[in-house]
Order: structure tokens, then sequence, then C-alpha cells
């Protein structure tokens, strides 16, 4: 006597098999299945880094004695800071800030080492561009202790009475643009690159390969449209999209987390259009690649994912290595990421901003090549 | 126009990985003329459609669509082209008129919205020209499908299996217009399963396995399959039908109504495999074969020939 049981195994089995056969069909789902895992471990295992060194520094050296030397040398051998810029003044040193060439500058002012010995306790100034403070942070935690420890050496003999108390020189530290380290200033403005790139890409993402699905796609192609016109027609509508959001995150940045703008408002909007098309560019490109809405959206997340965490948005962008760097440059939002808080909290003004946004627009013109390129005005 | 022709291909050969899907069809069909394209499901039809008008690129194979070189030329033929596909494809998120004035834009209709008025009012779908597609039903979507194909008046029409799933009245209207456009000089290619649609064609051609099997009028289809047909009726049809099925000499026994058709290519052959059977129990009478009969036997004949 056999009982119905309420599930078949050889049925089930029947599915499961089937399942996997499908999944090996679809090679770009497999992939990506493997794909996002392996992203997640290398970037969180080795791009990410909370406490990072090799910040590039600019230095004002108008002292010419052994103990400006000192200091120099005990910066550099704390690794946080890398001396990448001499710099001739401090009106230098802040648009090296505010271009965001360099992340200190560091002000040896002139007969420093005469002032030392003679216990006037000299001054040095670290200014340091603040915006995303978990980037300056640690490197001006330790900054006091690298420049008494790297001191210690020097003052010996007759010089040990410098290193009581209230200690050899006077560390004055200006975090700029974010003196009071409030991580909204920084995230806030970066949430407007990170949103723009995931909705945009998305939404475009699927524009053609819904097309294709509904079957529509047969007629779209049996009438005389040329790719360019189909990209492009599919483009445009979201930049409107695209400028709505960008308002509501202005206005909440500006009415609820209070971030400063100190900028002109009007360069972020048409800086904003360069890095929205970017986005839309990059989703219509990807769904003339897949063959589905399914695959578009992960494709969408494939680099979503990556440009979250190596554009600057969520871990300081210096913190990683030489390496991840490199990618993170490839993605537009790192560079909107710049512009915003450029704009907004250090109030760049167009040339700085033109030198973030020439990437962004050359990203965008590969993207939409590749899309008219990939485009098939055939079924085959 | 190569010598009055809408359609003049050679050689169309289409092949989806190692399968030939289209195999060198040649085919011609004059201007202003309605031609029935026929066969089985999964025969090449659509294919051949797609790539006529340039959805899909022909392996081997040239010729003109309208003049038009099908190679070089496919933009103009797109131009000119009304194509219905088999599956509903407009936007069923858009209404009626919102998906006639995309058409109508696409092809750059001049006086887009007096084109738009005007085809919506002829196929009498004013008052619900704001419904979605979405929600019409077959018969209607067919009409929308159909105003929107000549919206930018084609020389052309390729229509893949139109009146599928449409009510016999519908499928009647739809058939009238045909022939008013054909009047009017329009060339339709259209491909049915419909044995009375086929008969409404002014020329066929049948199709099996992506070969052309056999091409002309309605009565030159017929006489050119030679095939011999006997009516017969009586008791147990389905059984003499088994009978009659396994002797040699006869290709077919189809039941139509409370007769039995019974086909064969060979008359000799035929009328000796059914003497036996040529009792007082059933009466028999030989008749003209239909155009079902011959297209059944080509299908037959062909699949014969495939798993040989």
């Amino acid at each position: 006597m056999t009982r119905h049981s309420p599930i078949s195994l050889a049925r089930l089995w029947g599915i499961v098999v089937k399942e996997f056969v499908q999944m090996r069909r679809d090679r770009l789902t497999f992939g990506m299945i493997l794909g996002i895992p392996l992203l997640q471990l290398l970037l969180f295992g080795f791009a990410i880094n909370g406490d990072p060194r090799h910040l590039p520094a600019g230095i004002i050296m108008s002292d010419h004695g052994p103990q400006g030397r000192t200091i120099l040398a005990a910066l550099r051998n704390s690794t946080y800071f890398d001396f990448t810029r001499q710099l001739n003044s401090e009106a230098e040193g802040r648009e090296a800030l505010a271009r965001g060439d360099v992340q200190f500058v560091i002000n040896i002012p002139e007969n420093f080492t005469r002032d030392l010995i003679r216990g006037e306790r000299p001054a040095i100034l670290v200014e340091a561009d603040a915006t995303d403070p978990a980037a300056t942070g640690n490197a001006l935690g330790s900054l006091s202790t690298i420049l008494n420890e790297g001191l210690s050496h020097d003052l010996k003999g007759p010089l040990t009475f410098l290193a009581s108390n209230p200690g050899p020189i006077d560390l004055r530290v200006h975090a700029l643009y974010n003196p009071e380290a409030i991580t909204h200033y920084n995230i806030v403005p970066g949430l407007m690159g990170v949103i723009l790139t995931m909705t945009m890409v998305m939404i475009t993402g699927l524009a053609i390969t819904r097309e294709r699905e509904r079957g529509t796609m047969e007629n779209l192609l049996s009438m005389p449209t040329r790719p360019t016109e189909v990209l492009l027609g599919k483009i445009i509508p979201y930049i409107v999209v695209g400028y709505i959001q960008v308002g509501l995150i202005l206005t909440a940045a500006r009415y609820i987390f209070h971030v400063p703008m100190e900028g002109n408002l009007g360069l972020l909007l048409a800086a904003a259009l360069i890095f929205i098309a970017a986005n839309l560019a990059m989703g219509i490109t990807f769904s003339t690649i897949a063959r589905n809405q399914l695959q578009a959206m992960q494709l969408a997340f494939f680099v979503f994912l990556p440009s979250i965490l190596l554009s600057g948005f969520m871990f300081p962008f210096r913190g990683m290595p030489a390496w991840a760097q490199c990618i993170g440059e490839l993605f537009p939002l790192t560079h909107f990421l710049r512009i915003v808080r450029g704009i907004l909290l250090k109030n760049n003004g167009a040339d700085a901003v033109i030198n973030e946004l020439w990437p962004i627009a050359l990203f965008a013109a590969v993207m939409l090549t590749i899309g008219i390129k990939r485009y098939r005005q055939t079924l085959d | 126009m190569s010598e009055g022709f809408a359609i003049d291909v050679q050689g169309m050969t289409k092949r989806f990985g190692d399968r030939t899907v289209v195999n060198k069809i040649n085919l011609q069909v004059r201007a202003g003329e309605i031609y029935g394209f026929l066969g089985p499901n999964g025969s090449g039809k659509t294919t051949f459609i797609r790539m006529l008008c340039g959805l899909l690129r022909a392996d081997e194979g040239k010729g003109t669509c309208l003049g038009y070189d099908l190679l070089t030329q496919s933009e103009e033929i797109k131009r000119h082209v009304g194509y219905m596909t088999q599956r509903f494809s407009f936007y069923e998120d858009l209404s009626i008129a919102e998906n006639l004035d995309f058409v109508a834009r696409m092809y750059g209709v001049a006086n887009r919205r007096q084109a738009v008025r005007e085809s919506i009012k002829q196929l009498g779908l004013a008052g619900r020209q704001d419904q979605l597609t979405g929600e019409l039903s077959g018969g209607w979507k067919q009409r929308v499908a159909l105003a929107a194909c000549l919206i930018h008046h084609p020389k052309l029409l390729l229509l893949d299996e139109p009146t599928a799933g449409v009510d016999p009245k519908a499928r009647r209207d739809f058939w009238e217009q045909l022939h008013q456009l054909a009047a009017q000089g329009l060339t339709v290619l259209v491909t049915t399963h419909y044995m009375d649609e086929a008969e409404r064609c002014h020329r066929l051609a049948y199709i099996s396995y992506g070969n052309l099997l056999t091409h002309g009028t309605l009565a030159e289809v017929i006489a050119r399959a030679r095939l011999t047909t006997w009516a017969v009726s009586g008791p147990d049809l389905p059984g003499l039908a088994g009978e009659l099925r396994s002797s040699s000499g006869i290709d077919q026994a189809v039941a139509f109504g409370t007769s039995l058709h019974v086909s064969g290519s060979d008359r000799a052959a035929l009328q000796s495999a059914i003497a036996p059977y040529r009792t007082d129990k059933y009466e028999w009478h030989e008749i003209d074969s239909s155009l079902e009969d011959v297209f059944i036997h080509l299908m037959q004949s062909s699949q014969d020939n495939f798993a040989a």
C-alpha cells in the first residue's frame, strides 16, 4: 500500500537537475554567482583599509636646519605621509588641497631649528583636507606622537630639557573643509553619486532587454529606426529623472543634514549632467549585452558594487593599495564624488572640476560607442 | 521593380548552427498579389519573412524586395514594408492612439496626427483609441496591429499568421480588407494554417522543413500534386481507415465528417488497393482532391524525406 506523500523526491530531483542545466546554459548568471562573492572577498579582504597610509602630502620647507629634516624624516617613517609635492607658499598649498592633489600640507616655518633649540616652541602647521574624516583621522591623531618621538633622538644631552612639557614644538592642525569631522558632510554629497549610479544604470539596463523579452524588439527592428536613435531615445528621458534625484538629494543635504554648500550649484548641475549621461550610457550598453532583464540587473550590480567600494564613498580612496586605486579611477562615481565634495565643501571652481570631469565624459563616450556597436539591428 | 515582382528572391538560405531552417528558396511575388505562404509549424515561414524585411541576415541567396537589394538596401525596404509579427508586438502599456502615433513617428509619416486619426476611424477603433492595447482582445489587437502596419502606406505587407486565434467573422472582415488593399496595388505575403484563407490567396507556396515543395495558383497546386482521392462512407470508418492506411498505394486516409478521404499519388495503385473494400457495405465515389488533401499529402511525404 503506497501512501501519497506530499512531495515526490523523483520529481524534486528532476527539477533540481533541470535548474542546474539551465544555470549552466546561462553562462552570465553563472559567472555572476561566482563573480560577486569573489569580488566582495577581494575588495573587503585587500582593498579596504580603515587606516589609510601613504597619503600624499605637500611640504613647505622654509627651514634649513637639521631639526626640520628630522621632522620630515619622522613623518615619512610613520608611513602615513608620502611627500609628493614641494610647495613654495601657503597659497600654493591651499590650491593643492582644493584640487585634491594632496591630503596634507605640512608647513615648517623659517628658523624652525633655531627657534626649537632656543626653546621657543616653534609652530608646525599641518593643514589637512578633512572632507573625508576617515582618511585623515588616524594620520592626524598620531601626528604629535610621531613628531615627539622623531625629535627625541635629537633632543639629547644639553637639549634634553626641550623634551619636557609642554613639548618642544607647537603643533597646529587645521582640518580644512570639514573641521568638525562631521561624516555627513562627506557621506551625503557622496550619496548623490551613489544613488545616481544605482538607479540610472538599473533603469536603462532594463530598457533594451525589456523590449526583447516582451517581443516588441522584433517590431522596433522592422521599422527604419537607427541604433543611435533607439539608444539615445532611451537615455534622454532618464536625464530628467536624474535631475529630479539630484534636486531631492541637494534639498535633503541642505535642510536635513545641513551640509555646507560653498560652491556654485550651477557648476554642480552641469557636472551632474555628464555624470548622469555616463551612467545611462553604461546601462544601455549592459542592456545590449544582457539577454534578459535579470542578466541586465546582475550586470548593473557587478559594476555598482566595486563603484561603491572603490570610489572613496565608503572607504577613504587613499587608504586603498595602488592597484585598487587604479580600478577606482575607472569609475565615473570616483570622479563625481570628488566633484560634488569639491564644489559643496571646498568651493572648487570650474578648472578643478574639469580635471575630474573629462574622465567621466570619456567613460560616457566609450560606453555609448560600445552600446551602439553592440546594438543588433537584426534578430540574429 | 524587376518585371513587376514585389518580391523576387533566389536561393534564400538561413542556418541556425548546423540546422538549415530555410533551404535555397526561390520566390517571386507579383505586385498587387495576395500570396499565401503555408507549411507546418517550424517549417521556416517566419524565418523567411524575417529575412525579407531585414530582421535576419540570409546566409545565402540574393534578390530584391520592392526593387531594393535585399542584402544592401535593407533601410529602404524597411521604409516601404509593413510587417505584422506573429505575436502582438506593439507596446501593451501604450494606448491604441499612442502606439499608432509611435509607429507613425518611426516612419516619419507626413501629417502624423491626421494619419493617426484617419487610421483609427478607418479601422472602426474610434472611441477606443485611449484604451491600452494590453487590455484588448485578440481580434482587436490584430486590428490595431494591422492599422499600425498600414499607417505609413507600405507597398508590401508581410503578415505572419495574422488571424491565429481570431474568430471567423473577424477573419472574414480581415480578408475583405486585404483584398481591398491588394486591389489598390498593395502586395501581401501572408502565412496561415487555415485552408479557407489559403483558398482566398491569388497564389500559394507550400514550405516544409525549409524546402519550398510547391507553388502556384490554387488550381495549379492541386493539379501538380497528381493526387487521386476517393470518398467513402459506411460503417466503422475508423476501422476501415486503419486497414487502408497499412495497404500500399494509399498515402492517406483522413476522416471528413461522415466520410473518409482516401488519397494516393498513383491512381492505378490506389484503385487496386481499395478494390477489396468496394462492397455493398461502403459507398465509394471519386472526388476532386482538396487543398487540404494536397497539403496533408505534402506534409507526410516531406516528413518521410526528412526522416530518410
